[in-house]
């Protein structure tokens, strides 16, 4: 009962809801920006920020008017009963409340434009064209802000999407085998070294990747793994042991040694208890770090730079190479980096439960 | 009868399953290789057979063991379990740890004995000392907001309705990449330049620009642009901060808080005087987590500016030594110096593991 009206009291304050949500737009709207201008038109990303796309009231080009041939730019010019100089005109003037006219181009053009102000925001030209020329390997073409054509050569990124697959799979579903034996030998075996052994994993669990890169690039140069599949599984299979067998032993460990002693007494092997006792009992702690895994993989740039190189590029490295190569092109750079966010998300936000908890078991020790 | 009566494995068939372990560890590697160009089927292909192969040599290596002496069995069965793992562990970070330590006394192609050179740069090149500046900047500042952060979020939430939202939707970055977030940073610190009508389309600019602000290229003001990274940084890892940290706050007793607020205490004596206190060790473990986390970054500062414009960090020089200088030598004194600095972290660890008798 009185549990309940703390609850309330607490719940209520409506300041703290306040600062939660400001807290809450700051984090969401950078993502929002990317997310926004990956589907709009080229040439409105170069010529107004994202924001513009939300409802809100501006100067909108309603239409445009010829000036007689006979006038001439170098004197002060009348329209619409008020009179400026060219360069005036040029930047723009209010002639009535919410009505601006501007001098389009140079002083041959003999156009003036007429803005009125207007409730603008639904009519946004999105489209997917964004995502249809990062995706492509051949050339593309787009408008900028001064409505220039340019072509580029495409990104490739369908190609770099299905490396990344194709690293990121193997690379989560293989540690956790062999981790998951490990761990139970760990757990319920007696072994010369066992303890010695596993402090090791335990110190492993913070060296850092650099320590262990250059060795291990000699040894693929040596065995021909260098920018290669097989390379990057093993290299991210071994880097993700520590804490696949540190997550899976304190699952492991604390499961009832009843189970345990009723199979042996069954005449079960370790070999089948583990296949038919442990590994089922085990699928929370294996999902956790199968998370936890796919995500580090995923968005692994480090590694596969090192082993893969500019050779099957993943995500990635394909979008650090377009930032380097087109650092500008706002209409490819926010497609190409959405596409490369969408999988994690999903698995993040499919699975978050699962995650937070390998999270706080491969932190809050105890 | 030294061969065992109780396996159930006879010569023929064991002699039978390693041959067919050979055939398929090899022959998958092989075809693996020719099939790289067709990523789908290799992919599907690479997940079959590595976890079919995986299991194909547990299960050999299992059959064998079980037919060893019973005096030696249950140990030759726990090397099968444990010995994949080990060997791996070995083979990618505990022997090359030690080839990283002698190169660095070597000179740039592991050639010939250089004495304690390469750490005398590691100590003294201008451009080590400007990189050991800005990972003090992001192990302090990156850090602490990180923490306070992610405290101040989840002290906050626990009292609102809408928990689940808010914390779901300040976690999201940790699923996107470090590449992934500098686009998005980027285009928030996008430039355009100066000219005639210019539109700045990077959300700081718009905003300094409506308050009358003069535009600026954020990422090349000296010193600054450090924390305009380390804001990145912070947007990532807030989440996790908050993720722990507010589970550790649901684990306080509800009594004590309740006993509490009897005695008339409000709400900021309770977070100061119970919850902090409570909730220490979690603190302490984030923040050791987090301080690692930026002594090794690198992504960020790679994609964000390359290390230019004096904001370059200890692992992006490892980089650079290594990939744009080819110089082995200097590339993995830097690695040990990072290793030396993440030993006193090593120690608690390996400290707290053993008084927490984790190994029965």
């Amino acid at each position: 009962m009185r549990k309940k009206i703390k609850l309330n009291r607490s719940k209520s304050n409506p300041l703290i809801g306040i600062v939660l949500i400001v807290i809450v737009v700051l984090w969401t709207v950078p993502t929002l920006g990317v997310f926004i201008t990956s589907f709009r038109d080229s040439r409105d990303i170069y010529s107004s920020g994202w924001w513009t796309v939300l409802p809100h009231k501006d100067f909108v080009k309603t239409g445009e008017m010829e000036m007689p041939s006979e006038l001439d730019p170098d004197q002060p010019i009348e329209i619409e009963g008020v009179t400026a100089s060219f360069n005036e005109w040029r930047n723009g003037i209010e002639v009535e409340e919410g009505r601006t006219l501007k001098w389009y181009g140079n002083k041959r053009t003999r156009k003036v434009e007429i803005f009125e102000e207007k409730w603008i925001g639904f009519g946004a030209n999105l489209n997917l064209q964004n995502y249809r020329d990062v995706l492509s390997a051949g050339e593309i073409e787009y408008t900028d802000g001064e409505g220039n054509t340019i072509s580029r050569q495409g990104n490739n990124f369908s190609d770099a999407v299905l490396n990344s697959i194709a690293v990121s799979i193997p690379a989560t579903i293989i540690p956790i085998l062999i981790a998951a034996f490990a761990a139970y030998a760990f757990s319920w075996m007696e072994f010369p070294g066992r303890k010695p052994l596993f402090i090791i994993v335990v110190a492993l669990l913070v060296v850092p990747l650099q320590i262990a890169l250059i060795p291990i690039l000699r040894d693929f140069t040596k065995w021909g793994l260098n920018g290669t599949f097989v390379g990057m599984w093993l290299a991210h299979t071994s880097f993700g042991l520590p804490l696949a067998i540190y997550l899976l032993y304190n699952y492991i460990s604390n499961l009832p040694r009843d189970i345990f002693e009723s199979a042996y007494l069954d005449g079960a092997t370790p070999f089948v208890t583990f296949v038919k006792l442990v590994l089922p009992l085990s699928i929370p702690a294996l999902a956790s770090f199968a998370i936890f895994q796919f995500l580090w993989v995923w968005n692994d740039y480090l590694v596969a730079l090192v082993f893969l190189g500019d050779k099957n590029r993943v995500v990635t490295s394909a979008l650090a190479a377009m930032v380097g190569e087109k650092g500008q092109d706002w209409h490819l750079l926010t497609a190409g980096a959405f596409l490369s966010m969408i999988i994690p998300i999903a698995v993040f936000f499919g699975l978050q439960r699962f995650f937070v908890r390998g999270l706080t078991a491969g932190s809050v020790k105890g | 009868m030294s061969r065992d009566i109780d396996s159930r494995w006879s010569p023929i068939t064991l002699a039978a399953l390693v041959i067919l372990t050979i055939v398929v560890l090899g022959g998958g590697f092989i075809l693996l290789q020719t099939i790289q160009d067709y990523k789908i089927l290799m992919t599907v292909f690479a997940v079959t057979w590595g976890l079919g192969s995986a299991a194909l040599l547990f299960f050999v290596l299992n059959a064998i063991a079980e037919t060893m002496p019973r005096k030696i069995r249950s140990v030759a069965v726990a090397f099968v379990f444990a010995g994949p793992a080990i060997v791996l562990l070995f083979w990618a970070l505990v022997i090359p740890t030690l080839r990283t330590l002698r190169l660095s006394f070597l000179g740039p192609h592991a050639d010939k004995f250089v004495g304690f050179d390469n750490f005398a740069f590691a100590f003294t090149d201008p451009i080590m000392l400007e990189s050991f500046r800005n990972n003090l900047l992001w192990m302090i500042f990156g850090t602490s907001f990180c923490v306070i952060m992610g405290l101040l979020i989840a002290v906050l939430a626990d009292k609102s309705r809408y928990e689940k939202v808010f914390k779901s939707l300040i976690f999201m970055p940790m699923a996107i990449s470090f590449v992934g977030a500098g686009v998005i940073w980027r285009f928030i610190y996008a430039y355009k330049g100066e000219g005639f009508n210019v539109t700045e389309i990077g959300l700081i600019n718009a905003i300094v620009t409506s308050f009358g602000g003069e535009a600026q290229a954020w990422l090349l003001v000296p010193f600054w642009n450090n924390f305009f990274l380390i804001v990145i940084m912070v947007w990532l890892q807030t989440g996790y901060a908050m993720v722990i940290i507010s589970s550790a706050i649901k684990a306080i007793p509800g009594e004590i808080n309740e006993a509490a607020w009897v005695d008339g205490a409000n709400s900021f004596t309770i977070f100061f005087k119970i919850t902090i206190p409570y909730i220490m060790p979690t603190i302490i473990t984030v923040t050791t987590t987090i301080l690692i986390f930026s002594l090794k970054l690198f992504d960020i500062v790679r994609v964000m500016t390359g290390g230019n414009f004096g904001t370059n960090v200890i692992a992006n020089e490892f980089y650079l030594r290594q990939f744009t200088y080819g110089n082995s030598g200097q590339a993995s004194a830097i690695a040990v110096v990072l290793l030396i600095v993440i030993v006193p972290v090593l120690m608690y660890n390996l400290r707290d593991f053993r008084r927490r008798r984790v190994l029965k």
